[in-house]
């Protein structure tokens, strides 16, 4: 099924006509009301009206976290804000959060987006949709809620947490979708099994998991346990929330983009240099209708390539690979941003510790974990166990209290954490995506 | 009364104590007893040589975290109730061991038990009182 069959099966060059006639539109549109972008085009040497083919788009300057957090809170946004009806922020563990807003008419294209995405994973207004992704500034329950509405599905708006009830009322409801993040999904199987319940025995169907980088294995993993057809989701709140792209449910291989809503590139994660199509490197999202919070060639740090063979679907979308990794330093362990910086601010607090360290990611079944190697000085050394152990007890408790998340620490010896030569590899991320 | 020992941090990765008994050997320096203290990730080596600092010196070269501690030395009978006389003793003094090991000598009638004292001032004089015979440093490097 597809939702909007006019538009996601459009032919390639009615489409790229489409995206063009709308990436001008937007272009003319920031450069005449964001200051911001207009000193950075024009310091560019780039004009609105250069852009006068798709391929012109790499004219533009890239767009980062970094200009996000600059214009902290509405500085990007386009119109004035008695015409954003809703904001969201990112967590922003690290300073700032980053605001994103939307229009009316934001919010209207996102539901549809989400049901177009609900669609593609087989879901109809017949289903009851339970909705665990977190409901608040996080757009993915809210951004998943529209489009279950959207679609005119039954929607149960249950968010996090509780998981106990949340299974208790997904049997009762014969619930047929869930949508949470992929991890969450296979804690729920876990959770079942303990209260006694056969997961299969439940009226799922389909699963939309998202908001986390997940593998083939795990996919494997959530569908055995569950019972169920896994479908990976990609979003970020940035360019819209949930919603960006989607695998289909026929192919589960590769995810539609939304391309007549975003245009996507993919550039060298050093250079930056736009690759040949096909060819994996950072993804880069430019939005074409977006009102109050537009984005131009939007770095999102997320590693893919995109798939432009035809899809059995009959979508004519490009897909983007599942995305198998991140192009700078930030961490998302069990769904929380973790930055080695703030891992280096614990670690510089406590008297002794050398800020040679590393941070080892790994994955234990459908959980991330997170090991901290500290090298053992003079200063810190004892020829006592206890006192060492007690060391790393404080430097987990400390990350803990600052981060949220867990971690183990493990002292290792002096200069066996590899010296950077310019840029320090702090992480090393096992995680096999 | 006080004899110094050294400790060492060390990975539990394989080969890394044949690494440093092979730096001593090559210094010359003999080891009088040794214990290693093991956790899951790591272990701590303590050492008694024959020269204490030029072991801590090569051994801090070679790149690893030395640290220096003082024990005390105490001589027990090689026989049964030998160790259990002297802990009673600890015991009764209200004395805390944070750890201790043990060797015999070359003679088999001694056997020598090294503590590591929380407090090695108040273990001494108890012990000394007690008329245990405690080693002097130059007495265990000369073993």
């Amino acid at each position: 099924m597809i939702y909007n069959e006019e538009y996601e099966t459009l032919p390639r060059e009615a489409l790229e006509a489409l995206q063009l006639k709308r990436l001008q539109a937007q272009i003319e549109r920031i450069y005449a009301r964001v200051p911001y972008y207009r000193a950075k085009m024009d310091e560019a040497g780039v004009a609105p009206g250069d852009i006068r083919t798709l391929a012109d788009i790499r004219k533009l300057p890239f767009t980062t976290k970094e200009d996000l957090r600059k214009n902290y809170p509405f500085g990007l946004f386009t119109v004035p804000l008695e015409r954003v009806v809703r904001v969201h922020a990112s967590s922003g563990t690290t300073g700032q959060p980053t605001v994103v807003g939307y229009t009316k008419r934001d919010i209207g294209i996102w539901a549809e987006l989400m049901a177009r995405c609900l669609t593609a994973a087989g879901a109809t207004q017949q289903d009851i949709i339970h909705n665990a992704y977190g409901y608040g500034l996080f757009t993915g329950g809210l951004g998943a809620h529209y489009g279950a509405e959207n679609l005119g599905a039954t929607v149960v708006p249950v968010s996090g947490g509780n998981t106990k009830r949340q299974i208790m009322l997904m049997r009762d409801f014969r619930s047929t979708v869930l949508l949470c993040t992929p991890s969450y999904a296979l804690n729920l199987a876990e959770a079942m099994v303990d209260m006694g319940i056969d997961p299969r025995e439940m009226a799922l169907k389909v699963g939309v998991f998202g908001a986390e980088p997940w593998s083939e294995n795990m996919r494997e993993e959530i569908e055995k346990q569950l019972g169920i057809k896994a479908i990976d989701i990609y979003g970020l709140s940035e360019i819209i929330g949930p919603g960006v792209a989607i695998e289909c449910v026929e192919e589960q291989r590769g995810l539609h983009i939304m391309e007549d809503h975003f245009l996507p590139e993919i550039v060298h994660p050093e250079t930056f240099e736009p690759l040949p199509l096909g060819d994996k490197g950072e993804l880069v999202f430019t939005t074409l209708t977006k009102e109050a919070f537009p984005l131009i060639r939007y770095r999102t740090k997320d590693f893919s390539r995109l798939i432009t063979a035809p899809c059995s679907c009959a979508r004519t979308f490009y897909r983007m690979e599942k995305v198998t990794g991140r192009s700078d330093d930030m961490l998302i362990i069990r769904g929380v941003n973790v930055f080695p910086s703030q891992i280096e601010h614990v670690l510089i607090s406590i008297e002794g510790v050398e800020p040679h360290y590393q941070i080892i990611i790994e994955r234990e079944g459908s959980l991330d974990t997170m090991e901290v190697q500290v090298e053992v000085s003079d200063s810190i050394f004892s020829d006592e166990v206890k006192t060492l152990e007690g060391l790393t007890k404080k430097i987990q408790n400390e990350i803990k209290d600052l981060l949220g998340v867990s971690c183990k620490v493990k002292l290792v010896e002096p200069k066996s954490i590899q010296r950077s030569e310019g840029k320090a590899k702090r992480v090393i991320d096992k995680r096999k995506i | 009364m006080k004899v110094e020992q050294i400790a060492i941090f060390l990975e539990n990765r394989s080969g890394r104590l044949a690494e440093i008994t092979g730096i001593l050997a090559g210094k010359g320096i003999n080891i009088r007893a040794m214990s290693l203290a093991d956790t899951s990730d790591f272990g701590i080596l303590r050492l008694i040589v024959n020269d204490t600092e030029s072991a801590r010196k090569v051994l801090k070269e070679k790149g690893f975290t030395v640290g220096t501690t003082n024990v005390v030395v105490a001589e027990v009978q090689d026989k049964p109730g030998g160790l259990a006389n002297v802990l009673q003793i600890i015991k009764n003094a209200g004395l805390n061991i944070e750890y201790m090991y043990a060797f015999t000598q070359k003679s088999g009638e001694t056997g020598l038990i090294i503590f590591r004292f929380e407090k090695v001032d108040a273990a001494i004089d108890v012990l000394v009182k007690a008329g245990v015979r405690l080693l002097s440093g130059e007495e265990v490097y000369a073993i």
